[in-house]
């Protein structure tokens, strides 16, 4: 009693999926965290070792899987087959399959030791290095050379090394871009590095790597690879002061009133816990002062619009379960000032 | 081989008794190890509180040498099992047993000098693994101390006979144990600084 | 009291409860830790079911990010601990002794005690459902989100304290199992004439009374940082937060090769079977399982690349992992080799022991991947990394246990397992997982990590997400195929006889299901085949000659169990008068059992 007439092998079975799925990959575009089609030095030479291996292991599946589904098909019980003979083992046979995946496992570890050496050096001397802090649950970012403190998201310029310096101020985080290359996790109490090289302009998409609590999965990155001038561009901008409180307009500057008042309990006030230079220098929440320019908030999770700013200020915990944030019990009024206030901080 | 002598067959000739002591003694080895292990990482990265300066190593040898006298105590209580000698398994039972307490008396001591000097639990990496690695090492005397007294009780009871020697042997081999493991301990941790 | 020795000639000795609360014999307690672990394993199929349900679509609101984390974390500890253990305990229980020629363990007692610690934890770690606060940090608990600071609530103390229990019953099954296979095998089994699943079992024994001391020791850091205010994975104090990830994976690697030799020991046995062939390369699968323990101590940190150890580190963990894959490689083709001219019958065990074999190479691909640092830090913490563990878990260990359990299923109970159910079992399995798991690399590779409750849309991974949901439910259908079976089956009962299949080893040549003392007479071996052997083993007679004296029960083992759970619970509230009633009732325990009349 077999199977035999229904059955095909494992393998096959996989391949119509697979096929689709191998198709719509190879549009990367749509993929945005995607780790096969990395635009960074890193990620090349991550790329080019990962695929050197996958093709061995594709040998090694079609010689293995064939060779069992071959083995099921011509040994299979059959009315009138042999009675086996038996062999109990073959000193040649043993000596051949041993040294057999050796040798493919050291055509996959030379070229895993050379890469190891090419991405483990420090960055060069000319590096750009930008601090990185991994909160729970958002990514702060301080540009020592140009003095300035962001959130969410990281500027780099194109063509040029950039080192990131990390560390955490509370649990274990991961740092990853899939674009530019491998993750580096993040740790309280040490300091770790990545580098990398970025060569082409856009927005690439990251997110912490490693469980890190409730809203792990909220805790998003932007890395933005601008132009070197686009990037010089944006240093000014940041390095600008905000804009005087006299400059805004009516509910804007209503707005500044509701972000600078003290509140009852004293942590349900914005300035507790937020920078914007010059104006209030809480240390615990994301740097405010330009978080206008800004394409998301909250750590990447929600857009940096009206209505996305809205949204995270009536109810912060329920957008970011277990949010530091507390729920400020803000009224309509007090949220479309602050809106307005915030929107002006570019 | 008849059914009788089968039930008594080992494959080994040993007593399965003894051989999962060993195989006890063995993953000892490793939970001791981790632990001696995790002091010498930390060793020299406390950044408060006392740390080797607190140690006394004058007392912390005479203890040294009661917990070796034990040993010694206890080789004489087997050979005084073995060779049905009710008396002197009773002596050497109870001198073992008493020089296990001593011990351990040393080692309250100890440990209330050094809080009262400033080093808790959890004044610094060294206190926390100064004390969970002693602590643990003097939780095992303990309980050999209780071992022996049971012993010590059965063999009152006439209950300790030469026939229980492997018993009296296993408890041998634990203290023995208990014993190198302390040399071990106070090598690193008291003379290695 | 405990009942007197006396001579038994029925299989059981009575049908209540109580015989089953105070019995020593292997066989039963074997049957315990088959049925508590399926139970386990149905729990932890559940928490995967209502993962996949929240991850079949992005920004799905299904289940809170909360619940969320409890679940993965759950469904990762009780496959792990709850599930896949105990199903190759149940055997290492049953039919160690019967493939030796012995008439039970070396300790009875002691194999009690281990089966009702391991009830006790599973137990007192689901209890923390009932009271919203089940495990969160993940199946690795890493410190130092792990830290009272930044998990209060008692989470994460029901998870250290329920695993130290399991330690406990690991390390005294595994002192237990490696006395009998040393010392209590039948005149002329030697070594290198055990059968493979007893090699294997012995092997993983060795790597349970090593391993889980480590665990142990990382544990009581975290127990002590959290209960007493130690500082072993304090940043402030200076400490490190590797420490735990050192110390857990030193533990959890041996821990992966505990869960997967078994399984391959019971593919070990069933390939030949069905191959009507003998086992190739005995000697080899032999040195392999011994060369895998020992390699398996050298690789703990390929867990750890993405911290950032440095280029040397990183190169010999990746050489290290890399040369595990070679002993792993050599027992594929020695199976292969096995079938290689047989005449192999597709019965439901070799559906599953081929189905593990053509799954665990695609995890064992993947995992050769992962070997290779530089690349492992793409795929790292992402579902590359779940299809990994899953192609080998779900397709090697799983799969593995299900050959063993229709393999040996007929031995266990005197009846078979009906062949269109345990095929209906097989397929809707392999497709079940294979549907589940493989676009998981793809998912993987695309950008999505793991651990997270919820994923945006923009990533381009919802419809993989969701064949991946559909599989994972395919799955649950195959399980339900197996109970159903059961059921049918037993009522069917088809008497199954000494042999049905027709086997080479020892347990084959005894009544199904063996009587109390397994073996009328315990035979003399004179090969590795005795079923097989064209050396005559002398016929085990079907009656006993005369008395044979079995142990009878004891309810030591049980209260002395139920005294470490009243200290855990103690433990858990931080109430000092519970634990020193815990640990009352232990000693009491202890004391009972070493002194009551028991004959071995």
């Amino acid at each position: 009693m077999t199977l035999f007439a229904e059955r095909s092998s494992p393998g096959l079975k996989c391949l119509p999926a697979l096929l689709l799925v191998v198709i719509a990959v190879g549009c990367g575009g749509e993929f945005p965290q995607s780790t096969l089609h990395p635009t960074a030095d890193f990620g090349y030479e991550v790329d080019s070792l990962f695929r050197i291996i996958f093709w061995w292991a594709v040998v090694v599946f079609v010689v293995v899987e064939g060779g069992l589904i071959y083995i099921i098909f011509r040994f299979r019980e059959r009315p009138g087959s042999p009675e086996p003979r038996r062999i109990h083992g073959s000193t040649l046979l043993e000596v051949a399959w041993t040294l057999a995946p050796a040798l493919v496992l050291v055509f996959i570890a030379v070229p895993t030791i050379r890469t190891i050496i090419n991405v483990s050096g420090r960055a060069p001397d000319d590096a750009l290095v930008i601090d990185v802090i991994g909160h729970q649950w958002w990514w702060e970012y301080r540009y020592l050379d140009f003095n300035i403190t962001t959130a969410n998201e990281v500027h780099v310029p194109q063509g040029r090394t950039v080192q990131f310096r990390m560390t955490s101020v509370d649990v274990i985080h991961s740092f990853w871009v899939p674009k530019m290359g491998g993750k580096r996790d993040v740790l309280p109490g040490r300091t770790t590095y990545i580098a990398f090289k970025p060569d082409s302009i856009g927005t690439f998409y990251g997110q912490c790597a490693e469980f890190c609590g409730v809203s792990h999965a909220n805790m998003r990155l932007r890395l933005m690879v601008d132009s070197p001038s686009e990037f010089e561009d944006w240093i000014r901008q940041e390095q600008n002061p905000p804009p005087p409180k006299e400059s805004l307009d009516t509910e804007a500057q209503r707005g500044f009133e509701v972000f600078t008042a003290v509140r009852d309990p004293g942590n349900h006030s914005c300035l507790a816990c937020h920078v914007i230079e010059g104006v209030t220098f809480g240390v615990l929440g994301p740097n405010l002062t330009h978080v206008g320019g800004r394409t998301t908030i909250a750590g990447g999770i929600l857009p940096m619009t009206a209505d996305g700013l809205a949204e995270w200020l009536r109810d912060p915990s329920r957008v970011k379960p277990g949010s530091l944030m507390p729920d400020i019990d803000l009224t309509e009024e007090e949220v479309s000032a602050l809106v307005a206030y915030l929107s002006t901080l570019r | 081989m008849s059914d009788t002598a089968l039930a008594h067959y080992t494959s080994t000739g040993l007593d399965s008794r003894k051989i999962a002591f060993w195989t006890f003694l063995g993953s000892e080895c490793l939970l001791f190890g981790t632990l001696i292990t995790t002091y010498l990482v930390y060793h020299g990265k406390s950044v408060a509180g006392p740390t080797t300066e607190i140690l006394n190593i004058p007392l912390t040898s005479v203890s040294t040498f009661v917990l070796l006298m034990s040993s010694l105590a206890m080789v004489l209580a087997l050979a005084a099992v073995t060779r049905g000698d009710a008396l002197f398994a009773r002596v050497w039972l109870a001198t073992t047993a008493l020089l296990g307490s001593m011990f351990l008396g040393f080692q309250a001591y100890e440990f209330t000098h050094f809080v009262h000097e400033g080093l808790t639990l959890q004044t610094s990496l060294f206190g926390s693994t100064f004390f969970v690695l002693t602590g643990f090492h003097g939780g095992h005397v303990f309980i050999g101390v209780v071992w022996l007294l049971t012993l010590l009780v059965r063999s009152f009871q006439g209950k300790l006979g030469p026939d229980k020697t492997l018993q009296v042997e296993l408890s041998g081999l634990y203290w023995h144990f208990v014993d190198v493991v302390w040399i071990v301990i106070f090598t690193v941790v008291y003379l290695l600084r | 009291m405990t009942s007197a020795a006396t001579t038994i000639q029925a299989s059981s000795v009575g049908v209540t409860v109580w015989s089953w609360i105070t019995t020593t014999d292997h066989k039963r307690i074997g049957i315990m830790y088959g049925v508590t672990a399926f139970v386990f394993f149905l729990f932890g199929g559940l928490e995967a079911l209502l993962i996949r349900a929240q991850l079949m679509k992005p920004a799905n609101d299904l289940i809170d990010a909360e619940t969320f984390n409890q679940l993965f974390t759950m469904h990762g500890t009780t496959m792990v601990f709850l599930a896949i253990m105990p199903l190759s305990a149940a055997f290492f229980n049953y039919i160690v002794p019967l493939q030796i020629g012995a008439r039970d363990v070396a300790f009875p007692r002691l194999n009690a005690f281990s089966f009702w610690l391991f009830l006790a934890g599973g137990l007192f770690m689901n209890a923390s459902f009932l009271v919203g606060a089940a495990p969160n940090g993940g199946w690795f608990g890493y410190a130092n989100l792990t830290s009272t600071q930044f998990s209060p609530g008692l989470n994460i103390d029901f998870w250290l304290i329920g695993l130290q229990m399991l330690g406990v019953a690991s390390i005294a099954a595994g002192i237990n199992f490696l006395v009998t296979i040393v010392n209590l095998r039948a005149p002329g089994m030697r070594m290198m004439r055990m059968p493979v699943f007893t090699w294997m079992t012995l092997i993983t024994q060795f790597l349970v009374v090593t391993a889980f001391p480590v665990i142990t020791v990382a544990l009581v850091f975290l127990m002590f940082d959290r209960t007493f205010g130690t500082t072993f994975y304090s940043v402030a104090a200076g400490g490190d937060v590797l420490l735990w990830q050192h110390l857990f994976w030193l533990f959890g690697h041996p821990e992966v090769y505990i869960l997967i030799l078994p399984a391959m020991g019971m593919v070990s046995e069933v390939i030949p079977t069905f191959s009507r062939k003998p086992l190739f390369g005995y000697a080899i699968i032999v040195y392999s399982g011994l060369l895998i323990a020992v390699l398996g101590w050298g690789v703990w940190a390929h867990h750890m690349f993405a911290v950032g150890m440095g280029p040397v580190a990183d190169a010999v963990f990746s050489s290290t992992t890399m040369l595990i894959a070679i002993p792993t490689g050599v027992k594929i083709f020695n199976w292969m080799a096995t079938m290689w001219g047989g005449k192999i019958s597709f019965k439901t065990p070799m559906l599953f022991a081929l189905g593990f074999v053509a799954m665990f190479v695609i995890g064992g691909l993947s995992g050769v991947m992962h070997s290779s640092a530089p690349t492992d830090l793409q795929q790292t913490d992402t579902y590359f990394v779940v299809a990994h563990i899953h192609y080998v878990l779900y397709g090697g260990a799983i799969q593995g246990i299900f050959s063993g359990i229709y393999y040996w299923w007929p031995k266990m109970t005197g009846w078979m397992l009906n062949e269109r159910w345990g095929k209906a079992h097989f397929w809707l399995s392999l497709i079940g997982m294979n549907l589940a798991f493989f676009p998981m690399h793809f998912i993987g590779l695309l950008g999505m990590p793991r651990r997270i409750y919820t994923y945006d849309p923009v990533l381009g991974v919802g419809a993989m997400n969701l064949v991946s949901t559909i599989g994972a439910f395919i799955i649950g259908l195959s399980v339900i195929a197996f109970v159903i079976n059961v059921f049918y089956s037993r009522r069917q009962r088809v008497e199954a006889g000494m042999d049905p299949w027709g086997a080479a080893t020892l347990e084959w040549s005894i009544p199904s299901p063996p009587p109390r003392y397994n073996f009328a007479a315990i035979p003399e071996v004179v090969s590795r085949l005795p079923r097989w052997s064209d050396t005559e083993m002398k016929a085990i007679p079907a009656e006993p000659e005369g008395e044979i004296h079995m142990p009878g029960g004891s309810y030591w083992p049980a209260v002395t169990a139920v005294g470490i759970l009243i200290l855990a619970v103690g433990a858990l509230v931080t109430k000092l008068p519970i634990v020193l009633g815990g640990v009352a009732v232990v000693v009491v325990g202890i004391y009972a059992w070493a002194f009551e009349p028991f004959e071995m």
